[in-house]
């Protein structure tokens, strides 16, 4: 039977990146490799938001009440797939952006996610799942407000997570994609693959870089001031001693 | 030449050169008797010595659990649960359809992919992006389509203990109760079933036939197709 292609195939499918509602909250992503320092510098920019009198939510990668425990049988047992690793991960990132993500920015909050739809696309196609599949299964992401890049070279990074003698895991490790018999050594090879496909997305997604070499405190001034002209107005705020 | 195709770019680092057995997928409306003729199938095939796998809607090793833990309580969002479901039939084909193919079996599959984006369709998805998502399902080489109008589909149901919540899509209520829904809910199921039969070239049967006569044709049909290393292959 004659009909029309999957969009994948024909390539012509609306992906990732065509919405983007109009809601009175506002959505801030950080992206990086791990020991990149971003989550520092969420939890530092949360700090001020809160100071400013935001409300701020969190929304943490992989952190579904309900679809994590799936995920954490598949990881424990060591039967996921690139294809199941991506959909499982896929479906933990719908449930908060319906469940969490949304509702928030509905309410007006400042919500502040830690990894976001460009984590899959850098591990997922490292992994080897086709890049236009992973962009378009997460088509009913919305696009963030902004998203920052904590841009690290590889050697500054492994040096703050390997110095620490971590037990890395099997997936974190990128143990499933057989690059090397040592965990170690293992971890080094899909970082650097991982730094490799962020470089990609970062042009195509045009994501904002900051320079994670830099110290904490000039990186959190030069965040602040990027998102500054992007937050909206307060309401007034009750006075203090007000009940 | 491999016999079988994907519908798109298919499962990362899986050749269908080693490909050998068959795909035969049986769908149909919740309530239409699938598990009756896959059973009646199953023993006719192996009778005649074919060896026979199956496969079904939440049976995988990773994902069933969580389903059923996430349908108890009703809270994950609705496009949440096409993913969850799209993560165990992803886990089933790899690891269960792949290798029974890899080993020349017959596997019989109780609901595929079709159902699957019915129900996505139905429940609001993009019917392009649920497509897109499944796009690294195999085509199989047939699709029996027991088809079944809802007046007939009321007393099977009654008969077989009554409306049950998500089979009534009361998760996106679509009337005042659940006998309501259960209506609105199958006839929106099986007019997209009915479109994926058009464009997916599904076998469609006539469900309201004696049982005998249904699993009759069906047993035919698979043996003729086994037997002639033909191929009614389903797809776009």
């Amino acid at each position: 039977m004659s009909g029309p292609l999957p969009a994948v195939m024909s390539g012509t499918a609306a992906s990732y990146g065509d919405h983007r509602p109009d809601h009175p909250g506002r959505l801030f992503v950080v992206e990086g490799i791990d020991g990149s320092g971003k989550s520092t510098q969420l939890t530092l920019l949360a700090q001020w938001l809160r100071s400013e009198g935001y409300p701020v939510v969190f929304s943490e990668w992989n952190s579904s009440p309900i679809v994590k425990a799936t995920t954490s049988r598949g990881k424990r047992r060591n039967i996921l797939t690139p294809l199941t690793f991506s959909l499982i991960h896929a479906t933990d990132f719908s449930d908060r952006i319906d469940n969490e993500i949304i509702p928030s920015l509905k309410a007006g909050a400042i919500v502040l996610a830690d990894r976001y739809v460009y984590t899959a696309f850098a591990r997922d196609v490292v992994r080897g799942c086709p890049p236009q599949w992973v962009r378009s299964l997460y088509r009913f992401a919305i696009v963030p407000d902004q998203a920052i890049y904590f841009r690290t070279p590889l050697e500054v990074a492994l040096r703050r997570i390997l110095s620490g003698r971590p037990k890395l895991k099997h997936y974190e490790a990128g143990m499933d994609l057989e690059l090397h018999h040592d965990v170690q050594e293992s971890y080094k090879l899909f970082q650097g693959r991982i730094l490799g496909e962020y470089e990609r997305i970062v042009q195509e997604f045009h994501l904002t870089v900051m320079d994670a070499t830099e110290p904490v405190e000039v990186q959190q001034r030069q965040l602040r001031k990027s998102i500054r002209p992007l937050l909206p107005k307060l309401r007034a705020r009750r006075s203090h001693g007000a009940i | 030449m491999a016999r079988f195709e994907w519908y798109g770019q298919g499962v990362p680092g899986v050749s269908l050169e080693d490909l050998t057995g068959w795909l035969i997928v049986v769908e149909g409306t919740d309530g239409v008797g699938r598990t009756t003729h896959i059973d009646a199938l199953r023993t006719h095939l192996e009778r005649t010595g074919y060896a026979v796998a199956e496969t079904g809607l939440t049976r995988s090793d990773l994902a069933s659990r969580g389903i059923r833990r996430a349908k108890q309580g009703n809270t994950l969002g609705s496009n949440a649960y096409n993913l969850f479901y799209a993560t165990d039939f992803a886990d089933r084909l790899e690891h269960q359809i792949i290798p029974a193919l890899r080993a020349g079996f017959v596997m019989l599959t109780d609901r595929y992919i079709y159902s699957l984006i019915a129900r996505a369709i139905v429940r609001k998805a993009d019917p392009e992006w649920i497509r897109s998502v499944y796009s690294f399902a195999l085509k199989p080489d047939a699709v029996f389509y027991l088809r079944i109008e809802v007046p007939e589909l009321v007393p099977r149901v009654l008969a077989t203990g009554g409306f049950d919540y998500w089979e009534s899509g009361m998760d996106i209520p679509m009337g005042n109760d659940l006998f309501e829904s259960f209506i609105q809910y199958q006839s929106r199921v099986i007019a997209e079933l009915d479109r994926l039969a058009e464009t997916d070239n599904f076998q469609t049967i006539d469900a309201t036939r004696p049982v005998d006569e249904v699993s009759n044709f069906l047993n035919e049909r698979v043996t003729d197709l086994l037997a002639n290393g033909a191929t009614l292959r389903a797809g776009t």
